[in-house]
């Protein structure tokens, strides 16, 4: 049977020889598996309606978060079993599972998704469900930006998950030097799925860098003076700033690679007085900032859990601020560190190890301002707290194997090797996953209304922690002996063979504690203990003093704050806002509208990158035209705002009891 | 036993220009400068970038030989131009003269356009003699600095063409207020990134 030639076409297009093999299969029956169980939801269920106005066309940034936290948990799925792939190839030496071309594309992928749709997502989720909370705040500063964010999230990592099983998957590493990723060397759609993913969700990450900032700057409770700010908040201050300083480099950086690979321009290629190193610094320009935008947020999560479980003020509240704005400046200061062998010469690699150095002090001062907190405090171990003691020594050792590294002639030794992939998982795992993970546990009462089972929870973290060290501490000694770092396979009789399988045994470990942390999830939100208080941690800032979940305008009234743990002082006074609200305290209140541009918005940007991926260019143009369409529609409305009725406020609070007569 | 909880007045403060007294909308204005830095951070680094490449000119023509100093100084006279004429729509909305605020606004558009329209016919002439960015990475470095502040222009005069139909429908309020401001603001911002190109690449390649 002949096909017509457009449908060859398509075919051959969308799914290359290369991507009709068993790995790829198989992704597609989870996808049609996936895409099923959805249908069923909302098309057989009739949960449709609900879905759409309650979900896609939301602006309030509690279901926001909650929205990211699913994205950041499937994306952590995925990422991991791509993990859990690779590790299986190097088990054991001349491996045959994954061809050199899938296990490129599998660390690529790992890498890509783990830092740019897992991290960065779980980090905002957090933010969206905590920030406006902690500063006594009804929303963020701009709640349709914050949804535009998340869409353009949303689309982006849809494209890049895409490749897989349409077209291609990227194989440059997460990175993505030249000249490797040029046409040249990769033709093929793979690496534009990478350029144009990126470059979407990039663009929704600095709208949340703006929103954040501006929310912390500007939407403060009354009283509540930046020194009087949540260390938390601080963080997230800090983590916006430098994503509203680190991100442009980046779009720059891909947009020089995107316009060289699909309209031949010569930036990063070898002929035509192309520099591919530019692309390096503009990319590390933005790398290491990177670095701490996610791991400052953790910073940021202990600093409430340790308070929160020691039953003690913070320790060093001044200086732990301090320490925060400084690691932010110096994160400009030191992206060369990670292309010491570029061979800058001895005094500028000496000027980036030594400002590499410095970034310790102020993150050893943290270090002993968590431990001095937990002193002579009443500790309780909830798997919150546990997540925090496990980060101390855990980033402790990272943050020493850093130095080792920063340390140029040594550098020199170990650049590229699993000393280094030990180094940096150590930090992102052990710092900034281990965060994340304290503050889902810490923060999931005022998400959802209910605890995670503690004992179950303690089961994820065992095994999680446990898993972890088995895993990357046999990769510190394959880097001592010399294993490269990407290499799909390696021979016999080079003395890697056991560490390998210990590490890929570990690897399996952090598998289990995903599936019990799962697990967990589903059993707590059927089964879990209630919160009713409001206050399930017994805490100290402002997100504990309204009800769990948070009603749709966050706080009835506004409290002044005059202390540094204002629900706490609260609760020491004995009139709190749990407490002392009476009908005529109660006000209407205005409340941002829903609106479906942010979702269309996204789908825009979604058919954009699909045609500049395939150089479609009608489809392609057909997008910005929708995007641009979509902008003016938005700009035409001016109808943001509803209000709720003072009645309606007091029905709400008088049914969780928090209405005085 | 007694809370002190925060007045929640809206309303409009006293003394400041209407785009500032409204809190909802100033603060609007505080992430518009917030986004002008990630933009100052684009420019930042194409700039680097164009500082990089500028000798790296391969078997291509160097600065020297490339640029045409009439159409950018024609391109250069009327974006500052349209940097006053934006400045005196801003004082015709404070001032609650409509007309006159269309009036300058469109100016500003008509001067814009003459710019991209200059700058177009430059660049089309400059690869119709053979000068692509596939030639040498100086030129992908000249055409994607300067052509993004082109496209920038370019995004600006739709925007402003879509805030003369909500002036006309809704007159001067803080919203409309806010976006004419928000526009100047992102109009002196490209007129200063023109300053830069101007001096850097335009008579930064006269020196050599």
């Amino acid at each position: 049977m002949a096909l017509p030639g457009w449908m060859l076409y398509l075919i051959h297009t969308l799914f290359p020889a290369n991507t009709r093999r068993p790995t790829e299969l198989g992704a597609d029956v989870l996808i049609i598996a996936t895409g099923a169980i959805l249908f069923y939801i909302l098309i057989i269920k009739g949960r449709w309606r609900h879905v759409w106005t309650e979900w896609i066309t939301t602006v309030d940034h509690k279901k926001i978060a909650v929205l990211y936290l699913i994205g950041a948990l499937a994306m952590l799925f995925r990422a991991g079993v791509d993990a859990l792939m690779l590790r299986t190839q190097l088990a054991l030496p001349h491996q045959g599972l994954l061809s050199a071309l899938e296990y490129d594309q599998l660390f690529t992928t790992h890498g890509t998704i783990m830092i740019f749709f897992m991290a960065m997502p779980f980090i905002f989720a957090l933010f969206n469900a905590v920030i406006p909370l902690q500063i006594g705040s009804r929303d963020v500063a701009f709640p349709r930006l914050n949804a535009m964010s998340f869409w353009l999230f949303a689309f982006g990592a849809l494209l890049l998950n895409m490749s897989f099983v349409v077209g291609g998957s990227p194989s440059a590493g997460w990175t993505a030097y030249p000249p490797l990723s040029e046409n040249v060397f990769l033709p093929g759609v793979g690496q534009n799925y990478y350029l144009m993913s990126l470059l979407i969700a990039g663009i929704g990450t600095t709208m949340t860098g703006i929103n954040f900032v501006v929310t912390i700057l500007r939407m403060r409770a009354p009283g509540m003076t930046l020194m009087k700010l949540p260390l938390f908040a601080w963080s997230a201050l800090m983590t916006s700033a430098l994503i509203i300083f680190a991100f442009p480099p980046l779009t720059v950086a891909l947009s020089m690679t995107l316009i060289d690979r699909l309209f031949q321009s010569s930036f990063f290629t070898l002929g035509h007085g192309g520099m591919p190193m530019m692309y390096v610094n503009l990319f590390w320009l933005f790398g290491h900032p990177e670095v701490y935008i996610v791991v400052l947020p953790a910073f940021g999560i202990f600093s409430e859990v340790v308070a929160t479980f020691s039953s003690k003020r913070l320790f060093g509240y001044e200086v732990m601020v301090a320490s925060l704005v400084s690691i932010m400046f110096l994160a400009y200061g030191t992206w060369v560190h990670h292309f010491f062998t570029m061979g800058a010469g001895p005094a500028v690699n000496a000027f980036f190890g030594l400002s590499t150095m410095l970034i310790a002090i102020p993150t050893g001062v943290k270090i002993f301002n968590w431990i001095f907190t937990m002193w002579g405090g009443r500790i309780r171990m909830t798997v919150a707290m546990l997540y925090q003691m496990a980060f101390i020594p855990t980033f402790v050792i990272g943050g020493a194997t850093g130095i080792i590294l920063a340390t140029v002639p040594v550098d020199y030794q170990f650049h590229n090797t699993y000393f280094l992939v030990a180094h940096f998982h150590n930090v992102l795992i052990g710092g900034t996953l281990f965060g994340l993970l304290s503050g889902m546990y810490y923060w999931w009462p005022k998400m959802f209304g209910m605890k995670l089972d503690e004992h179950q929870g303690k089961w994820a973290f065992w095994l999680f922690f446990l898993g972890f060290w088995v895993t990357f501490f046999p990769q510190y000694l394959l880097g001592l002996e010399g294993m490269q770092r990407r290499m799909n396979t390696y021979p016999f009789g080079l003395g890697w063979h056991m560490l390998n399988v210990i590490s890929t045994i570990g690897a399996f470990g952090m598998g289990a504690a995903f599936l019990v942390l799962v697990y967990n999830v589903v059993w707590s939100l059927r089964h879990g203990e209630r919160d009713v208080t409001g206050d399930a941690w017994d805490g100290r800032t402002l997100e504990w003093a309204i009800p769990s979940p948070a009603p749709e305008y966050n706080f009835a009234r506004i409290p002044v704050v005059n202390d540094r743990d204002p629900w706490w002082a609260m609760k020491e006074s004995g009139a709190t806002l749990a407490n002392s609200l009476s009908a005529s305290d109660i006000h209407a209140i205005e409340l941002p509208k829903s609106t479906p541009v942010p979702f269309l918005l996204g789908a825009s940007f979604f058919l954009f990158g699909f045609g500049m991926v395939f150089s479609w260019w009608y489809v392609a143009i057909l997008g910005l035209l929708c995007v641009i369409g979509t902008l003016i529609y938005s700009g035409f409305n001016y109808e943001e705002h509803a209000m709720l009725s003072a009645d309606a406020i007091r029905g709400t609070e008088a049914s969780l009891g928090r209405l005085q007569a | 036993m007694s809370l002190p909880l925060a007045e929640e007045e809206t309303g409009l403060a006293p003394g400041l220009p209407l785009e500032l007294a409204d809190d909802r909308e100033s603060i609007k204005i505080t992430g518009f400068w917030m986004f002008l830095v990630t933009d100052v951070l684009i420019f930042a680094s194409l700039f680097a970038s164009y500082a990089v490449y500028r000798s790296r000119v391969a078997l291509a023509p160097g600065p020297a030989q490339v640029f045409h100093y009439g159409p950018v100084l024609l391109e250069t006279l009327l974006l500052l131009t349209s940097s006053f004429t934006v400045g005196l729509a801003i004082w015709a909305m404070r001032t609650g003269r409509t007309r006159m605020l269309f009036f300058w606004l469109a100016a500003t558009l008509v001067l814009g356009a003459g710019f991209v329209t200059s700058e177009i016919h430059d660049f089309t002439s400059m690869v119709g003699q053979g000068l692509t960015w596939h030639q040498s990475a100086f030129l992908s470095a000249f055409y994607v600095l300067v052509g993004t502040h082109g496209a920038h222009v370019t995004f600006g005069i739709v925007w402003a063409v879509t805030l003369l139909f909500q002036v006309a429908r809704r007159g001067i309020t803080p919203v409309t207020a806010r976006k004419l401001y928000t526009f100047s603001l992102y109009w002196h911002f490209l007129d200063i990134v023109w300053v830069f190109i101007f001096t850097f690449v335009y008579l930064g390649g006269k020196i050599g």
